[in-house]
Protein backbone atom coordinates (compact mmCIF):
# COMPACT_ATOMS: atom_id res chain seq x y z
CA UNK A 1 0.00 0.00 0.00
CA UNK A 2 1.22 3.52 -0.62
CA UNK A 3 0.47 5.74 1.49
CA UNK A 4 0.95 9.35 1.56
CA UNK A 5 1.39 10.98 4.46
CA UNK A 6 1.86 14.42 3.52
CA UNK A 7 -1.84 15.69 3.14
CA UNK A 8 -1.93 18.55 0.42
CA UNK A 9 -3.91 21.16 1.54
CA UNK A 10 -6.03 21.86 -1.54
CA UNK A 11 -6.64 18.21 -1.76
CA UNK A 12 -8.23 18.55 1.93
CA UNK A 13 -10.60 21.19 0.16
CA UNK A 14 -11.97 18.59 -2.17
CA UNK A 15 -13.54 16.15 0.46
CA UNK A 16 -14.62 19.71 2.44
CA UNK A 17 -16.25 20.81 -0.47
CA UNK A 18 -19.46 19.95 1.65
CA UNK A 19 -18.21 22.49 4.63
CA UNK A 20 -20.32 24.90 2.43
CA UNK A 21 -23.35 22.63 3.77
CA UNK A 22 -23.82 23.04 7.23
CA UNK A 23 -25.37 20.61 9.45
CA UNK A 24 -27.99 22.08 11.69
CA UNK A 25 -30.58 20.59 15.14
CA UNK A 26 -33.99 22.85 14.61
CA UNK A 27 -36.06 21.94 18.00
CA UNK A 28 -39.37 22.95 17.73
CA UNK A 29 -38.84 25.22 21.25
CA UNK A 30 -35.78 25.40 23.43
CA UNK A 31 -38.21 26.83 26.35
CA UNK A 32 -40.61 24.29 27.83
CA UNK A 33 -43.07 23.83 30.39
CA UNK A 34 -42.33 20.93 33.14
CA UNK A 35 -43.08 17.33 31.31
CA UNK A 36 -43.13 18.23 27.77
CA UNK A 37 -42.24 17.07 24.73
CA UNK A 38 -39.82 18.30 21.71
CA UNK A 39 -39.58 17.21 17.93
CA UNK A 40 -36.19 18.08 16.59
CA UNK A 41 -35.16 18.24 13.04
CA UNK A 42 -31.83 17.45 11.85
CA UNK A 43 -30.19 18.59 8.43
CA UNK A 44 -27.59 19.27 6.63
CA UNK A 45 -27.99 22.49 3.76
CA UNK A 46 -26.18 25.85 2.31
CA UNK A 47 -28.96 28.24 4.15
CA UNK A 48 -29.43 27.38 7.78
CA UNK A 49 -32.74 25.45 9.07
CA UNK A 50 -33.66 25.15 5.70
CA UNK A 51 -34.20 21.60 4.81
CA UNK A 52 -33.67 21.21 0.93
CA UNK A 53 -30.19 18.94 0.41
CA UNK A 54 -29.66 16.24 2.52
CA UNK A 55 -31.02 14.74 6.31
CA UNK A 56 -28.62 14.61 9.11
CA UNK A 57 -27.74 10.99 10.03
CA UNK A 58 -28.93 10.13 13.32
CA UNK A 59 -26.41 7.29 14.34
CA UNK A 60 -24.19 9.72 16.17
CA UNK A 61 -26.77 11.14 17.99
CA UNK A 62 -26.17 11.49 21.96
CA UNK A 63 -28.81 13.44 23.81
CA UNK A 64 -27.82 14.29 27.71
CA UNK A 65 -30.49 14.58 30.05
CA UNK A 66 -30.83 17.17 32.45
CA UNK A 67 -28.90 15.10 35.32
CA UNK A 68 -26.07 13.88 32.85
CA UNK A 69 -27.29 10.42 32.11
CA UNK A 70 -29.02 9.69 28.55
CA UNK A 71 -31.97 10.15 26.69
CA UNK A 72 -33.11 8.49 24.05
CA UNK A 73 -34.83 9.96 20.87
CA UNK A 74 -38.24 8.35 20.07
CA UNK A 75 -40.09 8.58 16.34
CA UNK A 76 -36.21 9.27 14.90
CA UNK A 77 -36.63 8.56 11.56
CA UNK A 78 -34.60 10.07 8.60
CA UNK A 79 -36.58 11.49 5.48
CA UNK A 80 -35.22 13.09 1.91
CA UNK A 81 -33.99 16.73 3.46
CA UNK A 82 -33.76 15.93 7.18
CA UNK A 83 -34.34 13.48 10.19
CA UNK A 84 -36.63 13.94 12.71
CA UNK A 85 -36.90 12.68 16.46
CA UNK A 86 -38.94 13.23 19.32
CA UNK A 87 -37.44 13.90 23.27
CA UNK A 88 -39.90 12.71 26.28
CA UNK A 89 -38.80 15.43 28.49
CA UNK A 90 -39.27 13.89 31.51
CA UNK A 91 -36.65 15.46 33.66
CA UNK A 92 -36.30 19.06 34.14
CA UNK A 93 -33.47 21.23 33.46
CA UNK A 94 -31.59 21.52 30.47
CA UNK A 95 -30.90 18.61 27.96
CA UNK A 96 -28.13 18.50 25.13
CA UNK A 97 -28.49 17.21 22.05
CA UNK A 98 -25.84 16.29 19.77
CA UNK A 99 -25.04 14.67 16.64
CA UNK A 100 -21.46 13.30 16.73
CA UNK A 101 -19.94 12.67 13.30
CA UNK A 102 -16.03 10.93 13.44
CA UNK A 103 -14.08 9.30 11.32
CA UNK A 104 -12.11 9.31 8.36
CA UNK A 105 -11.82 10.80 5.12
CA UNK A 106 -9.84 9.55 2.25
CA UNK A 107 -8.89 10.15 -1.51
CA UNK A 108 -6.98 8.11 -3.42
CA UNK A 109 -6.52 6.82 -6.98
CA UNK A 110 -7.23 3.17 -8.77
CA UNK A 111 -5.86 3.20 -12.11
CA UNK A 112 -5.29 7.02 -12.66
CA UNK A 113 -9.20 6.98 -11.48
CA UNK A 114 -9.81 9.65 -8.29
CA UNK A 115 -11.76 7.95 -5.46
CA UNK A 116 -13.05 8.81 -2.29
CA UNK A 117 -13.47 6.99 1.03
CA UNK A 118 -15.42 7.95 4.04
CA UNK A 119 -15.00 5.95 7.53
CA UNK A 120 -14.24 4.04 10.32
CA UNK A 121 -10.65 3.56 11.17
CA UNK A 122 -10.77 0.47 11.59
CA UNK A 123 -12.19 -0.33 7.95
CA UNK A 124 -9.90 1.56 5.97
CA UNK A 125 -7.71 -1.15 5.58
CA UNK A 126 -9.85 -3.28 4.15
CA UNK A 127 -11.89 -0.93 1.75
CA UNK A 128 -9.59 0.69 0.10
CA UNK A 129 -7.37 -1.48 -2.25
CA UNK A 130 -3.90 -1.94 -1.09
CA UNK A 131 -2.43 -0.87 -4.54
CA UNK A 132 -4.32 2.23 -4.01
CA UNK A 133 -1.87 5.32 -5.79
CA UNK A 134 -1.86 9.15 -3.50
CA UNK A 135 -3.82 8.18 -0.75
CA UNK A 136 -4.69 10.87 1.52
CA UNK A 137 -6.23 10.25 4.86
CA UNK A 138 -7.52 12.99 7.27
CA UNK A 139 -9.80 12.95 10.32
CA UNK A 140 -13.09 14.45 10.69
CA UNK A 141 -14.11 15.46 14.41
CA UNK A 142 -17.85 17.08 14.31
CA UNK A 143 -20.32 18.31 16.96
CA UNK A 144 -23.88 19.30 15.87
CA UNK A 145 -25.61 20.74 19.07
CA UNK A 146 -28.81 22.33 20.08
CA UNK A 147 -29.98 22.66 23.93
CA UNK A 148 -33.92 22.73 25.38
CA UNK A 149 -34.86 23.62 28.64
CA UNK A 150 -38.02 21.77 30.25
CA UNK A 151 -38.54 23.65 33.40
CA UNK A 152 -35.85 25.25 35.26
CA UNK A 153 -32.99 26.04 33.30
CA UNK A 154 -29.56 24.26 34.59
CA UNK A 155 -25.93 23.44 33.25
CA UNK A 156 -25.04 19.50 34.45
CA UNK A 157 -25.70 18.52 31.02
CA UNK A 158 -23.59 21.23 29.20
CA UNK A 159 -20.31 20.07 30.71
CA UNK A 160 -17.68 19.78 28.17
CA UNK A 161 -16.75 16.18 26.68
CA UNK A 162 -13.37 17.35 26.06
CA UNK A 163 -12.99 16.06 22.95
CA UNK A 164 -12.37 18.04 19.90
CA UNK A 165 -14.47 21.55 19.74
CA UNK A 166 -16.92 22.35 22.15
CA UNK A 167 -19.15 25.04 23.48
CA UNK A 168 -19.52 25.74 27.24
CA UNK A 169 -21.60 28.18 28.52
CA UNK A 170 -21.43 31.72 30.72
CA UNK A 171 -24.64 32.99 29.35
CA UNK A 172 -27.28 29.77 29.41
CA UNK A 173 -27.64 29.08 25.90
CA UNK A 174 -31.68 28.79 26.07
CA UNK A 175 -31.65 32.26 28.14
CA UNK A 176 -31.26 34.66 24.89
CA UNK A 177 -33.07 37.48 23.85
CA UNK A 178 -32.76 39.81 21.13
CA UNK A 179 -30.92 43.18 22.09
CA UNK A 180 -29.31 41.49 24.72
CA UNK A 181 -25.65 40.31 24.44
CA UNK A 182 -24.76 36.47 25.09
CA UNK A 183 -20.92 34.83 25.99
CA UNK A 184 -19.85 31.87 25.38
CA UNK A 185 -16.50 29.78 25.44
CA UNK A 186 -15.12 27.34 23.25
CA UNK A 187 -13.35 24.36 24.10
CA UNK A 188 -10.59 22.47 21.99
CA UNK A 189 -9.68 19.30 23.52
CA UNK A 190 -11.34 20.77 26.65
CA UNK A 191 -8.52 23.74 26.68
CA UNK A 192 -9.62 27.36 25.67
CA UNK A 193 -9.94 27.70 21.91
CA UNK A 194 -7.80 31.39 21.72
CA UNK A 195 -8.18 33.17 18.62
CA UNK A 196 -10.81 30.72 17.25
CA UNK A 197 -12.85 32.50 14.50
CA UNK A 198 -16.47 31.81 14.53
CA UNK A 199 -19.82 32.66 12.47
CA UNK A 200 -23.56 33.32 13.54
CA UNK A 201 -26.15 33.42 10.93
CA UNK A 202 -30.22 33.76 11.47
CA UNK A 203 -32.28 30.94 9.49
CA UNK A 204 -35.02 32.05 7.28
CA UNK A 205 -32.46 33.20 4.51
CA UNK A 206 -35.16 32.06 1.73
CA UNK A 207 -37.21 35.37 3.10
CA UNK A 208 -34.47 38.05 2.98
CA UNK A 209 -31.86 38.52 0.51
CA UNK A 210 -28.86 39.04 2.81
CA UNK A 211 -26.71 36.49 5.31
CA UNK A 212 -25.82 39.25 7.53
CA UNK A 213 -23.73 36.83 9.77
CA UNK A 214 -22.06 37.91 12.13
CA UNK A 215 -18.08 37.24 12.55
CA UNK A 216 -16.26 36.92 15.99
CA UNK A 217 -13.19 35.37 17.17
CA UNK A 218 -12.55 34.20 20.57
CA UNK A 219 -9.95 36.02 23.02
CA UNK A 220 -7.50 33.93 25.09
CA UNK A 221 -10.17 32.18 27.99
CA UNK A 222 -12.25 30.73 24.59
CA UNK A 223 -14.39 33.32 25.18
CA UNK A 224 -16.97 35.63 22.57
CA UNK A 225 -19.75 37.62 22.69
CA UNK A 226 -22.70 38.07 20.24
CA UNK A 227 -25.69 40.76 20.94
CA UNK A 228 -28.73 39.18 18.69
CA UNK A 229 -29.82 41.66 16.60
CA UNK A 230 -33.15 39.75 15.65
CA UNK A 231 -34.95 37.28 17.33
CA UNK A 232 -35.60 33.50 15.29
CA UNK A 233 -33.49 30.50 15.17
CA UNK A 234 -29.19 31.22 14.93
CA UNK A 235 -26.87 28.64 13.51
CA UNK A 236 -23.11 29.04 15.29
CA UNK A 237 -20.48 27.95 13.24
CA UNK A 238 -16.69 27.29 13.62
CA UNK A 239 -14.20 24.87 12.16
CA UNK A 240 -10.48 24.46 13.09
CA UNK A 241 -7.52 21.83 11.87
CA UNK A 242 -4.64 20.72 13.16
CA UNK A 243 -2.49 17.66 13.36
CA UNK A 244 -3.35 15.89 16.93
CA UNK A 245 -5.26 12.61 14.92
CA UNK A 246 -6.14 9.84 16.89
CA UNK A 247 -6.18 7.62 14.24
CA UNK A 248 -3.65 6.48 11.96
CA UNK A 249 -3.05 6.69 8.92
CA UNK A 250 -4.74 10.56 9.09
CA UNK A 251 -1.96 13.11 9.46
CA UNK A 252 -4.82 16.16 9.75
CA UNK A 253 -7.32 16.52 12.08
CA UNK A 254 -10.71 18.90 10.84
CA UNK A 255 -12.49 20.27 13.63
CA UNK A 256 -16.43 21.48 12.97
CA UNK A 257 -18.66 22.62 15.41
CA UNK A 258 -22.23 23.89 15.17
CA UNK A 259 -24.86 24.75 17.73
CA UNK A 260 -28.55 26.49 17.08
CA UNK A 261 -30.03 28.73 19.78
CA UNK A 262 -33.22 30.46 19.94
CA UNK A 263 -33.43 34.53 20.40
CA UNK A 264 -36.54 35.42 22.03
CA UNK A 265 -38.43 39.12 21.86
CA UNK A 266 -38.24 40.85 24.92
CA UNK B 1 -62.14 40.79 42.54
CA UNK B 2 -63.59 43.01 39.86
CA UNK B 3 -63.64 46.67 40.44
CA UNK B 4 -65.92 48.87 38.47
CA UNK B 5 -65.04 52.03 40.06
CA UNK B 6 -63.33 54.59 37.93
CA UNK B 7 -59.85 54.83 38.26
CA UNK B 8 -59.90 58.26 39.38
CA UNK B 9 -61.73 57.29 42.69
CA UNK B 10 -59.18 54.65 43.10
CA UNK B 11 -56.75 57.40 44.61
CA UNK B 12 -59.25 59.01 46.99
CA UNK B 13 -61.24 55.68 48.38
CA UNK B 14 -57.50 54.95 49.61
CA UNK B 15 -58.28 54.35 53.12
CA UNK B 16 -56.25 55.84 56.50
CA UNK B 17 -56.84 52.00 57.58
CA UNK B 18 -55.25 50.21 55.04
CA UNK B 19 -51.59 49.60 55.60
CA UNK B 20 -48.36 50.22 53.67
CA UNK B 21 -48.13 48.92 50.55
CA UNK B 22 -48.76 48.40 46.72
CA UNK B 23 -52.20 47.77 44.82
CA UNK B 24 -52.35 46.80 41.29
CA UNK B 25 -55.20 47.51 39.08
CA UNK B 26 -55.08 45.83 35.67
CA UNK B 27 -57.30 46.44 32.74
CA UNK B 28 -58.00 43.91 30.05
CA UNK B 29 -58.84 45.23 27.34
CA UNK B 30 -61.98 43.88 25.02
CA UNK B 31 -60.84 42.74 21.71
CA UNK B 32 -63.64 42.52 19.25
CA UNK B 33 -62.81 39.05 17.06
CA UNK B 34 -64.29 35.67 16.26
CA UNK B 35 -62.24 33.18 18.62
CA UNK B 36 -61.06 35.13 22.01
CA UNK B 37 -59.51 33.16 24.24
CA UNK B 38 -58.48 34.85 27.95
CA UNK B 39 -55.06 36.18 28.04
CA UNK B 40 -52.69 34.87 30.90
CA UNK B 41 -51.54 37.56 32.84
CA UNK B 42 -48.62 37.74 35.25
CA UNK B 43 -47.90 40.59 36.64
CA UNK B 44 -44.44 40.94 39.49
CA UNK B 45 -41.94 43.45 41.47
CA UNK B 46 -38.51 43.13 39.67
CA UNK B 47 -35.20 44.58 41.87
CA UNK B 48 -32.81 46.66 39.44
CA UNK B 49 -31.12 43.30 38.77
CA UNK B 50 -33.75 42.06 37.09
CA UNK B 51 -34.15 39.58 39.90
CA UNK B 52 -38.15 39.17 41.56
CA UNK B 53 -38.89 40.76 44.71
CA UNK B 54 -42.16 39.58 44.55
CA UNK B 55 -44.91 37.69 42.30
CA UNK B 56 -48.56 39.87 42.42
CA UNK B 57 -50.79 38.12 39.94
CA UNK B 58 -51.13 34.99 38.19
CA UNK B 59 -53.93 34.02 35.73
CA UNK B 60 -53.97 31.00 33.54
CA UNK B 61 -56.16 27.88 33.14
CA UNK B 62 -55.15 25.69 36.17
CA UNK B 63 -57.46 23.40 35.88
CA UNK B 64 -59.20 21.30 32.91
CA UNK B 65 -62.02 23.02 31.07
CA UNK B 66 -65.57 21.00 31.92
CA UNK B 67 -65.25 17.29 30.18
CA UNK B 68 -61.91 17.81 29.00
CA UNK B 69 -58.94 15.26 30.26
CA UNK B 70 -55.69 16.77 31.31
CA UNK B 71 -52.66 14.78 30.97
CA UNK B 72 -49.30 15.36 32.80
CA UNK B 73 -47.89 18.02 31.75
CA UNK B 74 -50.36 19.17 29.53
CA UNK B 75 -53.72 21.45 30.45
CA UNK B 76 -53.08 24.95 31.01
CA UNK B 77 -49.90 25.35 32.37
CA UNK B 78 -48.35 23.79 29.41
CA UNK B 79 -48.48 27.97 28.18
CA UNK B 80 -46.99 29.10 31.13
CA UNK B 81 -43.71 29.97 28.52
CA UNK B 82 -45.73 31.85 26.53
CA UNK B 83 -45.39 34.40 29.44
CA UNK B 84 -41.48 34.74 28.51
CA UNK B 85 -40.48 37.45 30.50
CA UNK B 86 -42.26 36.16 33.52
CA UNK B 87 -41.27 32.58 32.87
CA UNK B 88 -37.46 33.41 32.57
CA UNK B 89 -37.43 35.71 35.45
CA UNK B 90 -38.89 33.41 37.80
CA UNK B 91 -41.74 31.15 36.37
CA UNK B 92 -39.59 28.26 35.11
CA UNK B 93 -38.60 27.94 38.60
CA UNK B 94 -42.01 28.60 40.47
CA UNK B 95 -44.13 26.02 41.55
CA UNK B 96 -47.64 26.11 40.83
CA UNK B 97 -50.63 27.07 42.04
CA UNK B 98 -49.34 30.00 43.97
CA UNK B 99 -51.44 31.04 47.07
CA UNK B 100 -52.89 34.01 46.77
CA UNK B 101 -51.23 35.00 43.10
CA UNK B 102 -52.67 32.43 41.02
CA UNK B 103 -55.48 32.52 39.70
CA UNK B 104 -58.06 31.72 37.03
CA UNK B 105 -58.39 34.01 33.76
CA UNK B 106 -60.34 37.10 33.49
CA UNK B 107 -62.95 37.95 30.92
CA UNK B 108 -62.11 41.79 29.71
CA UNK B 109 -62.98 44.40 32.44
CA UNK B 110 -60.73 46.37 35.10
CA UNK B 111 -59.53 43.94 38.14
CA UNK B 112 -57.96 45.03 41.48
CA UNK B 113 -55.43 42.91 42.66
CA UNK B 114 -55.16 42.45 45.81
CA UNK B 115 -53.46 44.79 48.29
CA UNK B 116 -50.01 43.52 48.63
CA UNK B 117 -48.43 44.70 52.22
CA UNK B 118 -44.76 45.52 51.01
CA UNK B 119 -41.89 44.42 53.03
CA UNK B 120 -39.62 45.21 50.53
CA UNK B 121 -36.43 46.72 51.39
CA UNK B 122 -35.62 50.82 50.89
CA UNK B 123 -34.80 50.85 46.87
CA UNK B 124 -35.85 51.36 43.17
CA UNK B 125 -38.35 48.67 41.18
CA UNK B 126 -40.25 48.21 38.54
CA UNK B 127 -43.55 46.42 37.94
CA UNK B 128 -44.16 44.38 35.48
CA UNK B 129 -47.15 43.03 33.99
CA UNK B 130 -47.38 40.95 31.22
CA UNK B 131 -49.66 39.34 28.83
CA UNK B 132 -50.56 37.12 26.22
CA UNK B 133 -53.35 35.00 24.53
CA UNK B 134 -53.93 32.08 22.46
CA UNK B 135 -53.83 33.09 18.56
CA UNK B 136 -53.23 36.86 19.92
CA UNK B 137 -50.69 38.77 20.08
CA UNK B 138 -48.34 39.06 23.76
CA UNK B 139 -47.72 42.47 25.62
CA UNK B 140 -45.60 43.55 28.53
CA UNK B 141 -45.73 46.56 30.58
CA UNK B 142 -43.62 48.21 32.83
CA UNK B 143 -43.84 50.95 36.09
CA UNK B 144 -40.78 51.84 37.62
CA UNK B 145 -41.09 52.73 41.39
CA UNK B 146 -39.03 54.24 44.27
CA UNK B 147 -39.90 52.24 47.43
CA UNK B 148 -40.54 53.66 49.91
CA UNK B 149 -43.13 56.01 48.86
CA UNK B 150 -42.84 59.46 50.71
CA UNK B 151 -46.76 60.22 50.10
CA UNK B 152 -49.37 57.86 48.37
CA UNK B 153 -48.46 58.00 44.81
CA UNK B 154 -50.13 56.82 42.09
CA UNK B 155 -48.18 55.63 38.86
CA UNK B 156 -50.16 54.46 35.35
CA UNK B 157 -49.27 53.14 32.07
CA UNK B 158 -51.20 52.63 29.33
CA UNK B 159 -51.24 49.02 26.88
CA UNK B 160 -51.61 49.19 23.31
CA UNK B 161 -52.57 45.55 22.50
CA UNK B 162 -53.05 42.48 24.92
CA UNK B 163 -53.35 45.07 28.10
CA UNK B 164 -55.34 48.17 29.05
CA UNK B 165 -54.37 50.97 31.19
CA UNK B 166 -52.52 50.08 34.18
CA UNK B 167 -52.10 51.77 38.04
CA UNK B 168 -49.74 51.36 40.40
CA UNK B 169 -50.79 52.81 43.88
CA UNK B 170 -47.93 53.21 46.51
CA UNK B 171 -48.73 53.92 50.33
CA UNK B 172 -46.56 54.76 52.36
Amino acid sequence: MIRNFFFAVPALALPLAAQAHTAWLLPSATVLPAKAWVTVDAGISSDAFIANHNPLRLDGLVITAPDGSLAQPENALTGKFRSTFDVNLALPGTYRMTVINSGLNASYEVNGERKRWRGKAENLAKEIPADAAKLEVGETLGRVETFVTDGPKNVEALKPVGKGLELVPVTHPTDLFVGETATFRLLLDGAPAAQQKLSVVRGGMRYRNQQNEIEATTDASGAFSITWPETGPWLLSASASDDKVSAKPATQRRLTYTASFEVLPQ
Amino acid sequence: MRNKTPLILCGLIASPAMAAGLELNIEIPKIDIAEYHRPYVAAWVEREDKSVAAQLALWYQDKAKPGQMVKPGEGGEKWLPDLRQWWRRVGQQTTLPLDGVSGATRVPGRYKVEPVASKLPAGQYKLVVEAAREDGGREVLNIPFVWPPKVNETLSAKGATELGALTLLLKP
